[in-house]
Protein backbone atom coordinates (compact mmCIF):
# COMPACT_ATOMS: atom_id res chain seq x y z
CA UNK A 1 0.00 0.00 0.00
CA UNK A 2 1.29 3.61 -1.12
CA UNK A 3 0.29 6.18 2.00
CA UNK A 4 0.97 9.75 0.89
CA UNK A 5 1.05 12.46 3.06
CA UNK A 6 -0.19 16.39 1.20
CA UNK A 7 2.57 18.46 2.04
CA UNK A 8 1.73 22.00 2.25
CA UNK A 9 2.77 24.60 4.93
CA UNK A 10 0.65 23.37 7.75
CA UNK A 11 2.13 21.89 10.80
CA UNK A 12 1.89 18.77 12.48
CA UNK A 13 3.02 16.80 9.45
CA UNK A 14 5.98 15.06 11.14
CA UNK A 15 3.86 14.12 14.30
CA UNK A 16 1.54 12.17 11.67
CA UNK A 17 4.35 10.53 10.27
CA UNK A 18 5.38 9.42 13.67
CA UNK A 19 2.48 8.69 14.54
CA UNK A 20 2.19 6.34 11.27
CA UNK A 21 5.53 4.77 12.32
CA UNK A 22 4.28 3.70 15.54
CA UNK A 23 1.58 1.39 14.00
CA UNK A 24 4.08 0.27 11.41
CA UNK A 25 3.00 2.23 8.12
CA UNK A 26 5.44 4.01 5.53
CA UNK A 27 4.26 6.78 4.31
CA UNK A 28 5.47 9.69 2.21
CA UNK A 29 5.48 13.34 2.06
CA UNK A 30 5.29 15.16 -1.74
CA UNK A 31 3.28 18.06 -3.03
CA UNK A 32 3.78 16.19 -6.26
CA UNK A 33 0.43 15.74 -8.42
CA UNK A 34 1.18 12.84 -9.90
CA UNK A 35 2.17 10.93 -7.20
CA UNK A 36 -1.01 12.27 -5.06
CA UNK A 37 -3.17 11.09 -7.59
CA UNK A 38 -1.41 7.21 -7.78
CA UNK A 39 -1.36 6.56 -4.68
CA UNK A 40 -3.24 4.25 -2.53
CA UNK A 41 -4.37 6.60 0.10
CA UNK A 42 -3.47 10.05 1.14
CA UNK A 43 -3.70 12.38 4.21
CA UNK A 44 -4.19 15.60 4.62
CA UNK A 45 -2.94 17.13 7.69
CA UNK A 46 -2.94 20.56 9.27
CA UNK A 47 -2.57 22.90 11.90
CA UNK A 48 -2.23 26.60 10.71
CA UNK A 49 -4.48 29.05 9.35
CA UNK A 50 -7.30 28.56 6.43
CA UNK A 51 -6.43 31.36 3.98
CA UNK A 52 -2.76 31.35 3.78
CA UNK A 53 -3.30 27.43 3.30
CA UNK A 54 -5.80 28.01 0.80
CA UNK A 55 -3.54 30.23 -1.26
CA UNK A 56 -0.76 27.60 -0.74
CA UNK A 57 -2.99 24.87 -2.09
CA UNK A 58 -4.50 27.05 -4.51
CA UNK A 59 -1.02 28.18 -6.28
CA UNK A 60 0.55 24.26 -6.70
CA UNK A 61 -3.01 23.77 -8.20
CA UNK A 62 -3.62 20.87 -4.81
CA UNK A 63 -7.33 22.25 -4.59
CA UNK A 64 -8.22 20.74 -7.42
CA UNK A 65 -6.60 17.44 -7.11
CA UNK A 66 -7.38 16.93 -3.81
CA UNK A 67 -10.67 17.42 -4.56
CA UNK A 68 -10.59 15.09 -7.81
CA UNK A 69 -8.98 11.86 -5.50
CA UNK A 70 -10.73 8.66 -5.83
CA UNK A 71 -8.81 6.94 -2.85
CA UNK A 72 -9.53 7.21 0.73
CA UNK A 73 -8.48 10.58 2.00
CA UNK A 74 -8.23 11.59 5.72
CA UNK A 75 -8.48 15.56 6.32
CA UNK A 76 -7.39 16.11 10.37
CA UNK A 77 -8.21 19.24 12.06
CA UNK A 78 -7.07 22.02 9.38
CA UNK A 79 -7.04 19.29 6.64
CA UNK A 80 -10.29 18.35 7.57
CA UNK A 81 -12.12 22.15 7.99
CA UNK A 82 -10.53 22.34 4.26
CA UNK A 83 -12.25 19.98 3.27
CA UNK A 84 -16.27 21.76 4.10
CA UNK A 85 -17.84 24.46 2.16
CA UNK A 86 -16.88 27.76 3.93
CA UNK A 87 -14.42 28.73 6.89
CA UNK A 88 -15.23 31.90 9.20
CA UNK A 89 -11.24 31.78 9.46
CA UNK A 90 -11.11 35.01 7.60
CA UNK A 91 -13.81 34.71 5.33
CA UNK A 92 -12.19 32.17 3.30
CA UNK A 93 -13.70 29.49 0.47
CA UNK A 94 -12.56 26.13 1.07
CA UNK A 95 -12.43 22.88 -1.01
CA UNK A 96 -16.81 22.28 -1.39
CA UNK A 97 -15.97 18.04 -0.51
CA UNK A 98 -18.57 18.40 2.86
CA UNK A 99 -21.49 20.82 2.57
CA UNK A 100 -20.75 21.65 6.00
CA UNK A 101 -19.71 24.89 7.15
CA UNK A 102 -16.64 25.97 9.54
CA UNK A 103 -17.45 28.63 12.38
CA UNK A 104 -15.45 30.24 15.23
CA UNK A 105 -16.59 29.30 18.27
CA UNK A 106 -17.98 32.44 20.56
CA UNK A 107 -15.61 32.90 23.29
CA UNK A 108 -17.80 33.75 26.16
CA UNK A 109 -15.38 35.47 28.22
CA UNK A 110 -13.42 33.02 30.65
CA UNK A 111 -16.69 30.67 30.28
CA UNK A 112 -15.66 29.25 27.07
CA UNK A 113 -12.24 29.52 26.59
CA UNK A 114 -10.59 29.06 22.55
CA UNK A 115 -9.42 27.82 21.46
CA UNK A 116 -10.66 24.13 22.62
CA UNK A 117 -7.76 22.94 23.83
CA UNK A 118 -7.44 19.01 25.59
CA UNK A 119 -9.22 15.96 25.29
CA UNK A 120 -13.32 15.73 24.75
CA UNK A 121 -15.58 12.31 24.05
CA UNK A 122 -16.69 11.78 20.42
CA UNK A 123 -20.23 10.09 20.18
CA UNK A 124 -22.84 9.03 17.65
CA UNK A 125 -19.66 7.14 15.78
CA UNK A 126 -20.89 6.09 12.41
CA UNK A 127 -18.66 4.24 9.62
CA UNK A 128 -15.71 1.75 9.11
CA UNK A 129 -13.59 4.74 10.19
CA UNK A 130 -14.94 4.66 14.20
CA UNK A 131 -14.72 0.57 13.66
CA UNK A 132 -13.77 -0.96 17.16
CA UNK A 133 -14.08 2.67 18.54
CA UNK A 134 -16.36 3.13 22.02
CA UNK A 135 -18.49 5.63 22.33
CA UNK A 136 -17.55 8.27 24.20
CA UNK A 137 -13.94 7.34 23.88
CA UNK A 138 -11.80 10.86 24.63
CA UNK A 139 -9.56 12.38 21.81
CA UNK A 140 -7.39 15.05 21.83
CA UNK A 141 -8.67 18.60 20.12
CA UNK A 142 -7.22 22.00 19.54
CA UNK A 143 -8.95 23.63 17.86
CA UNK A 144 -10.81 27.76 17.38
CA UNK A 145 -12.95 26.88 14.41
CA UNK A 146 -15.50 23.79 14.05
CA UNK A 147 -17.68 22.26 11.64
CA UNK A 148 -21.49 21.93 11.91
CA UNK A 149 -23.45 19.10 12.23
CA UNK A 150 -24.78 17.77 8.88
CA UNK A 151 -25.32 14.61 6.85
CA UNK A 152 -22.00 13.79 6.83
CA UNK A 153 -21.02 13.61 10.69
CA UNK A 154 -19.80 10.31 11.86
CA UNK A 155 -18.77 11.86 15.34
CA UNK A 156 -20.26 13.89 17.72
CA UNK A 157 -18.69 16.41 20.43
CA UNK A 158 -20.09 18.75 22.29
CA UNK A 159 -18.22 22.34 23.34
CA UNK A 160 -20.74 24.33 24.33
CA UNK A 161 -22.57 22.84 21.34
CA UNK A 162 -22.48 19.87 19.61
CA UNK A 163 -20.19 19.91 16.49
CA UNK A 164 -18.45 17.31 14.13
CA UNK A 165 -15.98 15.51 15.85
CA UNK A 166 -15.33 13.75 12.11
CA UNK A 167 -17.09 13.82 8.80
CA UNK A 168 -17.25 11.60 5.82
CA UNK A 169 -18.72 11.79 2.22
CA UNK A 170 -17.68 8.58 -0.31
CA UNK A 171 -13.95 8.08 0.22
CA UNK A 172 -13.37 11.30 1.96
CA UNK A 173 -12.95 11.24 5.21
CA UNK A 174 -12.27 14.06 8.31
CA UNK A 175 -11.14 14.15 11.50
CA UNK A 176 -11.52 17.84 13.53
CA UNK A 177 -9.14 16.21 16.74
CA UNK A 178 -5.34 14.80 16.13
CA UNK A 179 -5.43 11.44 15.54
CA UNK A 180 -1.92 10.70 16.01
CA UNK A 181 -2.05 12.45 19.68
CA UNK A 182 -4.98 10.77 20.41
CA UNK A 183 -3.15 7.80 22.38
CA UNK A 184 -4.98 4.25 21.37
CA UNK A 185 -7.73 6.02 20.19
CA UNK A 186 -5.93 7.49 17.87
CA UNK A 187 -3.94 5.01 16.70
CA UNK A 188 -7.09 2.85 16.58
CA UNK A 189 -8.76 5.23 13.57
CA UNK A 190 -5.64 5.73 11.72
CA UNK A 191 -5.48 1.57 12.06
CA UNK A 192 -8.94 1.83 10.96
CA UNK A 193 -8.37 4.19 7.85
CA UNK A 194 -5.37 2.29 6.67
CA UNK A 195 -7.71 -0.69 6.53
CA UNK A 196 -10.60 0.76 4.44
CA UNK A 197 -10.80 -0.45 0.75
CA UNK A 198 -10.72 1.77 -2.18
CA UNK A 199 -14.05 1.26 -3.70
CA UNK A 200 -13.69 -0.62 -7.26
CA UNK B 1 -20.96 33.59 1.71
CA UNK B 2 -20.34 34.83 4.91
CA UNK B 3 -24.06 36.21 5.06
CA UNK B 4 -25.37 32.79 4.16
CA UNK B 5 -24.30 31.35 7.51
CA UNK B 6 -27.15 32.00 9.69
CA UNK B 7 -28.02 31.26 13.13
CA UNK B 8 -29.94 27.90 12.14
CA UNK B 9 -26.60 26.82 10.85
CA UNK B 10 -25.10 28.02 14.38
CA UNK B 11 -28.00 26.36 16.26
CA UNK B 12 -27.65 23.03 13.98
CA UNK B 13 -28.02 19.85 15.64
CA UNK B 14 -29.17 17.95 19.09
CA UNK B 15 -28.75 18.96 22.23
CA UNK B 16 -25.49 18.40 24.40
CA UNK B 17 -25.34 14.61 24.40
CA UNK B 18 -21.56 14.02 25.03
CA UNK B 19 -20.81 12.85 28.44
CA UNK B 20 -18.47 15.17 30.43
CA UNK B 21 -17.20 17.60 27.97
CA UNK B 22 -13.19 18.79 28.02
CA UNK B 23 -11.80 17.34 30.89
CA UNK B 24 -9.17 18.75 33.20
CA UNK B 25 -5.60 17.83 32.19
CA UNK B 26 -3.14 16.21 34.65
CA UNK B 27 0.63 17.13 33.32
CA UNK B 28 3.65 15.54 34.49
CA UNK B 29 6.51 17.31 34.12
CA UNK B 30 10.12 15.89 33.19
CA UNK B 31 12.79 19.10 34.01
CA UNK B 32 15.68 17.72 31.93
CA UNK B 33 19.37 18.21 32.33
CA UNK B 34 22.09 16.54 30.26
CA UNK B 35 19.29 14.46 28.64
CA UNK B 36 17.97 13.33 32.32
CA UNK B 37 15.21 13.87 34.06
CA UNK B 38 15.43 15.87 37.55
CA UNK B 39 13.78 17.69 40.15
CA UNK B 40 14.79 20.42 42.36
CA UNK B 41 13.15 21.47 45.49
CA UNK B 42 12.38 25.21 45.02
CA UNK B 43 14.46 24.63 42.05
CA UNK B 44 17.65 23.82 44.04
CA UNK B 45 18.54 20.15 44.94
CA UNK B 46 18.75 18.50 42.16
CA UNK B 47 17.74 14.42 42.00
CA UNK B 48 17.99 12.10 39.20
CA UNK B 49 14.24 10.79 38.32
CA UNK B 50 15.14 8.90 35.30
CA UNK B 51 15.25 8.70 30.93
CA UNK B 52 12.93 11.61 29.84
CA UNK B 53 11.60 9.54 26.76
CA UNK B 54 11.01 6.17 28.86
CA UNK B 55 9.61 7.94 31.75
CA UNK B 56 7.25 10.35 29.05
CA UNK B 57 5.99 7.12 27.39
CA UNK B 58 5.13 5.09 31.09
CA UNK B 59 3.04 8.52 31.97
CA UNK B 60 1.64 8.72 28.66
CA UNK B 61 0.28 4.64 29.56
CA UNK B 62 -0.90 5.79 32.88
CA UNK B 63 -3.13 8.19 31.30
CA UNK B 64 -1.18 11.58 31.69
CA UNK B 65 -3.00 13.54 29.47
CA UNK B 66 0.15 15.92 27.97
CA UNK B 67 3.57 15.75 29.00
CA UNK B 68 5.88 18.78 29.74
CA UNK B 69 9.67 19.01 28.98
CA UNK B 70 11.67 21.40 30.97
CA UNK B 71 15.34 21.74 29.93
CA UNK B 72 16.07 23.46 33.14
CA UNK B 73 19.43 24.60 32.65
CA UNK B 74 19.20 25.57 29.44
CA UNK B 75 18.75 29.35 30.32
CA UNK B 76 21.51 29.75 32.73
CA UNK B 77 24.08 28.20 30.36
CA UNK B 78 22.66 29.63 27.32
CA UNK B 79 22.32 25.86 25.68
CA UNK B 80 19.42 25.01 23.32
CA UNK B 81 16.71 22.55 24.43
CA UNK B 82 18.03 19.31 22.29
CA UNK B 83 15.92 18.44 19.39
CA UNK B 84 17.04 15.42 19.31
CA UNK B 85 15.76 14.39 22.27
CA UNK B 86 12.57 15.79 20.94
CA UNK B 87 12.69 13.82 18.52
CA UNK B 88 13.09 10.46 20.55
CA UNK B 89 10.19 11.63 22.28
CA UNK B 90 7.96 12.44 19.22
CA UNK B 91 8.80 8.97 18.03
CA UNK B 92 7.70 7.07 20.95
CA UNK B 93 4.84 9.23 22.62
CA UNK B 94 1.53 9.35 21.52
CA UNK B 95 0.17 12.14 23.14
CA UNK B 96 0.84 15.89 23.31
CA UNK B 97 4.19 17.01 24.89
CA UNK B 98 5.64 21.13 25.20
CA UNK B 99 9.03 21.20 25.46
CA UNK B 100 11.02 24.79 27.09
CA UNK B 101 13.70 26.13 28.63
CA UNK B 102 16.02 28.52 26.86
CA UNK B 103 13.66 29.20 23.57
CA UNK B 104 14.95 32.61 22.28
CA UNK B 105 13.96 32.99 18.76
CA UNK B 106 11.43 31.80 15.82
CA UNK B 107 14.35 29.35 14.69
CA UNK B 108 14.79 27.77 17.88
CA UNK B 109 11.03 26.91 18.25
CA UNK B 110 10.83 26.05 14.32
CA UNK B 111 13.25 23.49 15.11
CA UNK B 112 11.54 22.13 17.91
CA UNK B 113 7.85 21.84 16.21
CA UNK B 114 9.86 19.86 13.18
CA UNK B 115 11.22 17.67 15.20
CA UNK B 116 8.18 16.63 16.51
CA UNK B 117 6.77 18.84 19.74
CA UNK B 118 3.07 19.78 20.08
CA UNK B 119 4.01 23.50 21.89
CA UNK B 120 6.83 24.95 23.35
CA UNK B 121 7.06 27.40 26.16
CA UNK B 122 8.51 30.76 26.42
CA UNK B 123 9.62 32.56 29.63
CA UNK B 124 12.82 34.39 30.01
CA UNK B 125 12.90 35.29 26.75
CA UNK B 126 9.57 36.54 26.00
CA UNK B 127 9.76 38.82 28.98
CA UNK B 128 12.41 40.68 27.46
CA UNK B 129 11.80 40.83 23.89
CA UNK B 130 7.27 40.33 24.30
CA UNK B 131 7.30 40.55 20.50
CA UNK B 132 8.87 37.01 20.40
CA UNK B 133 4.90 36.35 21.12
CA UNK B 134 3.41 37.83 18.29
CA UNK B 135 6.09 36.46 16.17
CA UNK B 136 6.06 33.01 17.35
CA UNK B 137 1.41 33.28 17.12
CA UNK B 138 1.71 34.61 13.67
CA UNK B 139 4.10 32.30 12.22
CA UNK B 140 2.97 28.43 14.36
CA UNK B 141 -0.46 29.59 15.66
CA UNK B 142 -1.16 30.68 19.14
CA UNK B 143 -2.20 26.81 19.88
CA UNK B 144 1.43 25.91 19.91
CA UNK B 145 3.04 28.93 22.01
CA UNK B 146 2.64 28.40 25.74
CA UNK B 147 4.17 31.45 28.43
CA UNK B 148 5.65 30.35 31.31
CA UNK B 149 5.86 32.71 34.37
CA UNK B 150 7.60 31.81 37.20
CA UNK B 151 6.04 34.12 40.06
CA UNK B 152 6.31 34.78 43.70
CA UNK B 153 3.97 36.72 46.13
CA UNK B 154 6.06 39.43 47.80
CA UNK B 155 5.28 40.27 51.21
CA UNK B 156 3.16 43.23 49.72
CA UNK B 157 0.98 40.64 48.69
CA UNK B 158 1.15 40.86 45.07
CA UNK B 159 2.85 38.53 42.62
CA UNK B 160 5.91 39.19 40.86
CA UNK B 161 7.57 37.74 37.88
CA UNK B 162 10.30 36.01 38.17
CA UNK B 163 13.16 35.47 35.64
CA UNK B 164 15.80 33.16 35.27
CA UNK B 165 14.46 29.73 36.52
CA UNK B 166 13.16 32.08 39.68
CA UNK B 167 16.62 33.63 40.44
CA UNK B 168 15.59 37.37 39.02
CA UNK B 169 13.03 39.74 40.21
CA UNK B 170 11.38 41.95 38.04
CA UNK B 171 8.87 44.98 39.20
CA UNK B 172 5.75 43.34 36.73
CA UNK B 173 3.32 41.65 38.19
CA UNK B 174 1.83 38.47 37.18
CA UNK B 175 -1.40 39.20 35.57
CA UNK B 176 -0.51 42.20 33.89
CA UNK B 177 2.33 40.44 32.09
CA UNK B 178 0.38 37.06 31.49
CA UNK B 179 -2.53 39.86 30.20
CA UNK B 180 0.08 41.00 27.86
CA UNK B 181 1.70 37.86 26.49
CA UNK B 182 -2.64 36.61 25.74
CA UNK B 183 -3.19 39.57 24.13
CA UNK B 184 0.38 39.15 22.16
CA UNK B 185 -0.97 35.64 20.84
CA UNK B 186 0.69 32.80 24.03
CA UNK B 187 -2.12 30.71 23.81
CA UNK B 188 -1.70 29.03 27.28
CA UNK B 189 -0.03 29.90 30.43
CA UNK B 190 1.99 27.61 32.79
CA UNK B 191 1.84 29.43 35.98
CA UNK B 192 4.38 28.24 38.78
CA UNK B 193 4.04 29.60 42.02
CA UNK B 194 7.47 29.82 43.47
CA UNK B 195 5.89 30.07 47.31
CA UNK B 196 4.27 26.68 46.43
CA UNK B 197 6.85 24.66 43.70
CA UNK B 198 8.16 21.99 46.27
CA UNK B 199 6.87 22.80 49.66
CA UNK B 200 3.55 19.51 48.70
CA UNK B 201 1.39 22.17 50.74
CA UNK B 202 -0.83 22.40 47.60
CA UNK B 203 -1.09 24.49 44.84
CA UNK B 204 -1.61 29.25 44.53
CA UNK B 205 -5.43 28.92 44.35
CA UNK B 206 -5.98 32.77 44.05
CA UNK B 207 -3.22 33.71 41.65
CA UNK B 208 -4.26 30.52 39.56
CA UNK B 209 -8.04 31.45 39.79
CA UNK B 210 -7.50 35.22 39.09
CA UNK B 211 -5.90 34.42 35.78
CA UNK B 212 -7.63 31.45 34.71
CA UNK B 213 -11.27 33.47 35.43
CA UNK B 214 -9.69 36.45 33.55
CA UNK B 215 -8.12 35.22 30.68
CA UNK B 216 -9.37 33.69 27.49
CA UNK B 217 -6.84 30.48 27.46
CA UNK B 218 -6.15 27.87 29.47
CA UNK B 219 -4.27 27.87 32.15
CA UNK B 220 -1.90 25.00 33.58
CA UNK B 221 -1.38 25.28 37.37
CA UNK B 222 2.33 24.38 38.51
CA UNK B 223 4.19 23.82 41.94
CA UNK B 224 3.12 22.61 45.24
CA UNK B 225 1.05 20.04 44.42
CA UNK B 226 1.22 17.32 47.53
CA UNK B 227 -1.57 15.42 47.64
CA UNK B 228 -4.90 14.31 45.87
CA UNK B 229 -7.11 16.53 47.50
CA UNK B 230 -4.50 19.49 46.34
CA UNK B 231 -5.58 18.60 42.73
CA UNK B 232 -9.20 18.42 43.42
CA UNK B 233 -8.79 22.27 45.09
CA UNK B 234 -7.02 23.47 42.10
CA UNK B 235 -9.45 22.47 39.74
CA UNK B 236 -12.57 23.20 41.56
CA UNK B 237 -11.44 26.89 43.12
CA UNK B 238 -8.65 27.38 41.79
CA UNK B 239 -10.81 27.17 38.14
CA UNK B 240 -7.33 25.52 36.63
CA UNK B 241 -7.60 23.98 33.46
CA UNK B 242 -4.58 21.70 33.78
CA UNK B 243 -2.27 20.65 36.76
CA UNK B 244 0.91 20.28 36.55
CA UNK B 245 3.38 18.03 38.54
CA UNK B 246 6.96 16.76 39.01
CA UNK B 247 8.57 14.46 41.50
CA UNK B 248 5.41 13.16 43.50
CA UNK B 249 4.73 11.23 40.19
CA UNK B 250 8.60 10.76 39.49
CA UNK B 251 9.06 9.26 42.97
CA UNK B 252 5.42 7.25 43.10
CA UNK B 253 3.83 9.02 45.94
CA UNK B 254 0.66 9.66 43.36
CA UNK B 255 0.08 7.27 40.70
CA UNK B 256 -1.63 9.20 38.05
CA UNK B 257 -4.79 6.31 37.64
CA UNK B 258 -5.56 6.71 41.50
CA UNK B 259 -4.99 10.65 40.97
CA UNK B 260 -7.76 10.37 37.90
CA UNK B 261 -10.16 7.64 39.57
CA UNK B 262 -10.28 9.99 42.89
CA UNK B 263 -10.82 13.46 40.77
CA UNK B 264 -13.96 11.33 39.10
CA UNK B 265 -15.42 10.39 42.17
CA UNK B 266 -15.41 14.06 43.33
CA UNK B 267 -17.49 14.93 39.91
CA UNK B 268 -14.48 16.27 38.12
CA UNK B 269 -14.36 14.99 34.46
CA UNK B 270 -11.31 13.68 33.36
CA UNK B 271 -9.89 11.03 31.03
CA UNK B 272 -9.94 7.79 31.64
Amino acid sequence: MVLKIVKYNAGNIQSVLFALERIGVEAEVTDDVEELQTADKVIFPGVGEASTAMEYLKARKLDQVIKELKQPVLGVCLGMQLMCAYSEENDTTCLGIFEEQVLRFESNGSQLKVPQMGWNTIYDLKSPLMKNVREDSYCYFVHSYYASLGEHTIATTDYTKPFSAALNKGNFYGVQFHTEKSADVGEQILKNFIEIQPKP
Amino acid sequence: MKELINDSARLSGSPLRGRGGLTKRIIPCLDIKDGRTVKGVNFENIRDAGDPVELGALYAQQGADELVFLDITATVEKRKTLSQLVNRIAHKINIPFTVGGGIGSVEDVSVLLQNGADKISVNTAAFKNPLLLNQLSKEFGSQCVVLAIDTKQEEDGEWYVYLNGGRTKTEAKCFDWAKEAVDRGAGEILLTSMNNDGTKKGFALDITRTLSTNLPVPVIASGGGGTMEHFTDVFEQGKADAALAASIFHFKEIAIPGLKGYLRDKGIVVRL
